[in-house]
């Protein structure tokens, strides 16, 4: 039920900002706050149920169930599960959910209801995906949470928002029909070996299939989680959804949107299709690679404050797609980490890049310089999260790319070696945009106002929670999947123990 | 035979055919009431008190073991199921004609007898089970439906439209009767059940004739369903046709030629041949590519609403040719969910436009002598008129496909069927499909959300006309309808599966 009410109290609390705005303007951001206020309480109090503050359940180990019939004719039921993986997620989600709200307090003037009601099934959606195990379910939620992302980057956004919502929504939409049409062949392969018609999470596990079928169904299901996550020849869309966002729609697209891409490689494509997935591993870890260092190479040429960011993204994903490929211990705590430690700190860049623009209503690097000494504050916090984003140690990716990489390094070597290169062109850029932004004379003569108390709340906490979890990573660790049983056929054994 | 029995079962056979004897009923009542006092309220109420009367005996108890009502007639569920969604499409238009022709200051009650005679003609067709009734319900159909067209007749569009569906109808009868003649001049009879028999025997194939008959028959519908090589005709009269009746051609007409195509070719057994059904998936691909290539190049509302249905059709076919259980709910969910959506949307077009007055002298005058469909008339439209452009936008993210709404389930359910039948090449033509037409979706969307535009709001302001009440009421309806069903889907389903029982 709690599951359920995780989604719901999202839906209601978007209708209401958006009556309620028409009734009484300015309400509309404190409905929103409270309801994602309430939602981050319900996710930190079922933290606190399932495990102590300092550990999270394992992946697998399911905390909470809700079974429903949905569509019986296909053996379509509302089924949510939540296992420490998806936890973890929904807590980050919640958490960027309030950061959003937060950094749009002043920046969204016009139908302010209407954005909040966008944002609140944003999240809501974000969150069904996290929690749905049932494949209908999880399309549903998948393909719901783009219609309103799809509005605030098109109603909200900058200059160029048509061009790049209507982008990302083709690109999203499109590649999600592919998955349709592969959960349906999945769903069909299952009802003619078993004569079961069901889209459950669980039944679906162990189908049995031919290679060659097996292989086209997963790469229906990769070229969705693909394009979302994004991997690398399906990244053109982020770039320019992430730079024409609103700042909120940006810190929920880096630092929500994204990791459903992630959790699906995670969740589906592993465990559901085990022998393809082995087979796809090193053209999935190459992508992988290419990622990286393509989407850092790419971010130092950059001289949109926000563009860079969404390169830097890129970049960071791939090293959470080699590390689900690799799939053994270090380098799936490792994905598991880089996943939140972005979420936080890319969201926080997206923040600053936010607070930028609404003082100087630009993002254009070369237009700023010197803007240590008009705002320290914000500088500081900017040189804090550069240095994040590059991976120094303390840090929440340091942590997430370290034990990727010494994962990767007993699959493939090479790889291994080639995605290092990256700790080199992660510093150019990161120090490059601190440099631009904020070193030197301040030559344009800005005079801007520092971060006001509710920036500084906000930024401050994430800053807290990036050092956190390069301080004391074992929770979020905890939360991986685990690799006892080599091959994920640990989902269900696992589920077995639990549940019944 | 003994008197009692053989009056009981006429009884019986009318009780049956009670829903469309009360639609022509209805018919004959408006008219002798539009004769003697000629206003138009009172005929519109009587008109949807004849609707609703039809629609009431759908649910009488059948009494009868075998559906089939004389050779003609087969009243199944599956029939029932069709005349119901067409009686009430007949209804939504009705309530959408009444403000758009003037409300009651003008003559328009002919109008009406027209309807009622056009649901008639689909209701005949959607339970016909022989040659000579299907052809009897598609010319009630076709020339209730082209007088319906070129109804405001002083004005140059919708007379041109008029023009084009007449000849349109002429030709595309003359192919099926010549289709008929030929698949009779094999087997000897007209009669589905009869035909489906034969071929079913071990040496029952179709000759040359009988292929060539069915192959006309397929031409023929197909003009009708504006599939795509013979789809020329379809965004002319869409555009020209008065928005209502657009709304009427694209649902009622459409939906209840392939009613009756997919009884045909499940009692005739016509799946059995390998080449119409392969003509059949590639008519199937070309009009979902063509339709929707074709929309993204239109600047005119209607006319991208025009290729959007003839790709929605090319959609419907490929869930058609799985020709099972399956296939039958399949189209059927897909076509409740087309009938919902594109009377909204054509209802969303009809409450923006001024639409046809009859002014003293019997002229209809059109205030702009056009309806409100370019894309410019939309700009900002949610800015001042939100709850429109909201049903408008519900409407277009049905027809994309997207969840909350019927047309994802009835998408879901279409690729469903394709998917179980192994359909491969017109499953992929879906989702292709299904990619291009975000972009024209997407552009009408994004037109409505487009903020600012100070100069075009005030051009806008001019043509802004205030709905009724029952066209408000209606739309709203329909939203919650395309919204409740998109998320319960599972009692129409439930409903459907019965539809399907008897066909199959």
């Amino acid at each position: 039920m709690i599951l359920a009410a995780l989604i719901f109290i999202l839906v209601a609390g978007g209708l209401l900002s958006w009556i309620a705005d028409r009734w009484h303007p300015g309400a509309a951001k404190w409905l929103a706050l409270a309801t994602v206020g309430i939602e981050f309480v319900l996710a930190i109090w079922l933290w606190l149920q399932s495990a102590s503050a300092m550990a999270l359940p394992a992946h697998g180990r399911w905390l909470a169930e809700t079974r429903a019939e949905w569509i019986p004719r296909f053996g379509v039921s509302f089924h949510l599960a939540m296992d420490g993986i998806s936890l973890i997620l929904v807590v980050l989600t919640a958490f960027l959910g309030i950061v959003s709200v937060a950094c749009s307090w002043t920046e969204i003037q016009k139908r302010t209801g209407f954005f909040y009601f966008n944002l609140l099934w944003t999240v809501a959606g974000a969150i069904g995906v996290f929690l749905a195990l049932d494949l209908f379910l999880f399309f549903f939620f998948w393909e719901l949470m783009l219609v309103p992302m799809y509005f605030l980057i098109g109603i909200w956004g900058h200059e160029n928002r048509q061009y790049a919502s209507i982008k990302f929504f083709i690109f999203a939409q499109g590649s999600g029909m592919f998955m349709l049409v592969a959960i349906l062949a999945l769903v069909f392969l299952h009802y003619r070996s078993t004569g079961v018609l069901t889209f459950d999470y669980f039944e679906l596990l162990n189908t049995t299939m031919s290679p060659s079928t097996e292989l086209w169904i997963m790469l229906g299901f990769f070229i969705a989680f693909a394009v979302k996550t994004p991997i690398v020849p399906f990244h053109i869309w982020l770039p320019d959804a992430h730079t024409e966002a609103p700042t909120a729609g940006s810190v929920i697209l880096a630092g929500v949107l994204l990791k459903t891409g992630a959790y699906g490689l995670l969740r589906f494509i592993v465990p559901l299709f085990p022998e393809a997935a082995t087979y796809f591993a090193p053209v999935a870890m190459v992508l992988g690679a290419t990622g990286v260092l393509y989407g850092a190479f790419l971010a130092f040429a950059q001289t949109d404050f926000k563009r860079l960011v969404a390169y830097t993204s890129v970049s960071h994903l791939g090293f959470a797609v080699l590390g689900i490929f690799a799939w053994n211990p270090w380098s799936l705590g490792g994905a598991v980490m880089q996943m939140i430690a972005h979420g936080i700190s890319t969201g926080a860049l997206f923040v600053i890049a936010g607070i930028l623009q609404e003082r100087t209503h630009t993002r254009d690097m070369r237009r700023f310089e010197g803007l240590w000494s008009v705002m320290p504050r914000l500088a500081a916090m900017g040189l804090f999260f550069a240095i994040a984003a590059l991976g120094l140690p303390g840090m929440g990716n340091f942590v997430g790319e370290f034990l990727v990489l010494m994962g990767l390094s007993s699959t493939s070597s090479v790889l291994a070696a080639v995605a290092t290169v990256v700790f080199v062109a992660s510093v150019v850029y990161a120090l490059a945009l601190v440099q631009k932004t904020f070193h030197g004379e301040n030559t344009h003569g800005w005079q801007l106002r520092d971060l006001s108390g509710r920036e500084m709340a906000t930024l401050y906490s994430m800053a807290a929670i990036t050092l956190w979890l390069g301080l004391y990573p074992q929770p979020v660790l905890n939360a991986a999947p685990n690799t006892a049983n080599s091959l994920p056929s640990i989902a269900v054994t696992r589920h077995e123990i639990n549940v019944e | 035979m003994p008197s009692a029995l053989h009056s009981d079962s006429l009884h019986f056979d009318l009780l049956a055919l009670s829903p469309l004897i009360l639609l022509a009923a209805a018919a004959i009542v408006v008219m002798l009431a539009a004769a003697f006092y000629r206003h138009p309220r009172p005929v519109m109420m009587l008109t949807l008190a004849g609707l609703v009367l039809s629609v009431a005996s759908l649910f009488l108890p059948q009494g009868r073991a075998s559906p089939q009502v004389t050779a003609l007639l087969i009243l199944d569920h599956y029939a029932l199921f069709f005349i119901g969604l067409i009686v009430v499409a007949t209804f939504v238009v009705t309530v959408l004609c009444y403000r758009y022709f003037g409300g009651d200051e003008s003559r328009h009650e002919a109008l009406y007898i027209l309807l009622l005679l056009a649901a008639l003609g689909g209701g005949v067709l959607v339970a016909s089970s022989h040659f000579a009734s299907f052809l009897l319900g598609l010319e009630i159909l076709s020339i209730s439906l082209f007088a319906l067209i070129a109804y405001p007749r002083f004005t140059e569009h919708p007379l041109e439209a008029g023009i084009k569906y007449l000849i349109l109808a002429g030709f595309s009868s003359g192919l099926l009767l010549f289709g008929m003649a030929l698949v009779y001049a094999q087997l000897g009879t007209m009669q589905f059940v009869k035909i489906g028999t034969m071929l079913a025997a071990p040496d029952g194939a179709l000759e040359l004739y009988g292929l060539a008959g069915l192959a006309l028959i397929v031409t023929g519908v197909g003009f009708k369903l504006a599939l795509v090589p013979f789809h020329m005709w379809t965004p002319d009269v869409y555009e020209g046709a008065p928005a209502p009746i657009t709304a009427f051609i694209a649902t009622v007409s459409k939906g209840a030629m392939l009613a009756l195509l997919l009884r045909y070719f499940l009692m005739a057994g016509a799946y059995q041949s390998q080449s119409i059904t392969l003509a059949l998936s590639l008519i199937a691909v070309a009009t979902i590519l063509v339709g929707n290539l074709l929309a993204l190049l239109q600047d005119n509302i209607k006319r991208i609403l025009a290729y959007s249905s003839i790709a929605q059709l090319g959609y419907l076919l490929v869930g058609f040719l799985a020709f099972d259980r399956l296939a039958i709910e399949a189209v059927a969910y897909f076509l409740t969910a087309y009938f919902v959506t594109m009377l909204g949307a054509f209802g969303v077009v009809t409450v923006l436009s001024d639409g046809f007055n009859d002014g003293s002298g019997g002229e209809f005058h059109g205030a702009a002598e056009r309806d409100s469909d370019r894309l410019a008339d939309y700009a900002g439209l949610f800015w001042h008129r939100p709850w429109l452009a909201g049903v408008f936008t519900a409407m277009l993210l049905s027809l994309a496909g997207i969840p909350l709404t019927m047309g994802f389930i009835g998408k879901f359910y279409i690729l469903t069927a394709g998917v179980e039948a192994s359909l491969w090449i017109p499953v992929i033509a879906l989702v292709v499909g299904s990619i291009i037409a975000l972009f024209y979706y997407l552009r009408i969307i994004t037109v409505m959300y487009a903020p600012g535009l100070e100069a075009t709001r005030e051009a806008i302001m001019l043509r802004v006309v205030s709905p009724s009440f029952a066209e408000s009421a209606t739309l709203a309806a329909l939203a919650l309808l395309l919204i409740w069903l998109g998320i319960f889907p599972a009692q129409l389903i439930g409903v459907l599966e019965g539809a399907g029982v008897d066909l199959t």
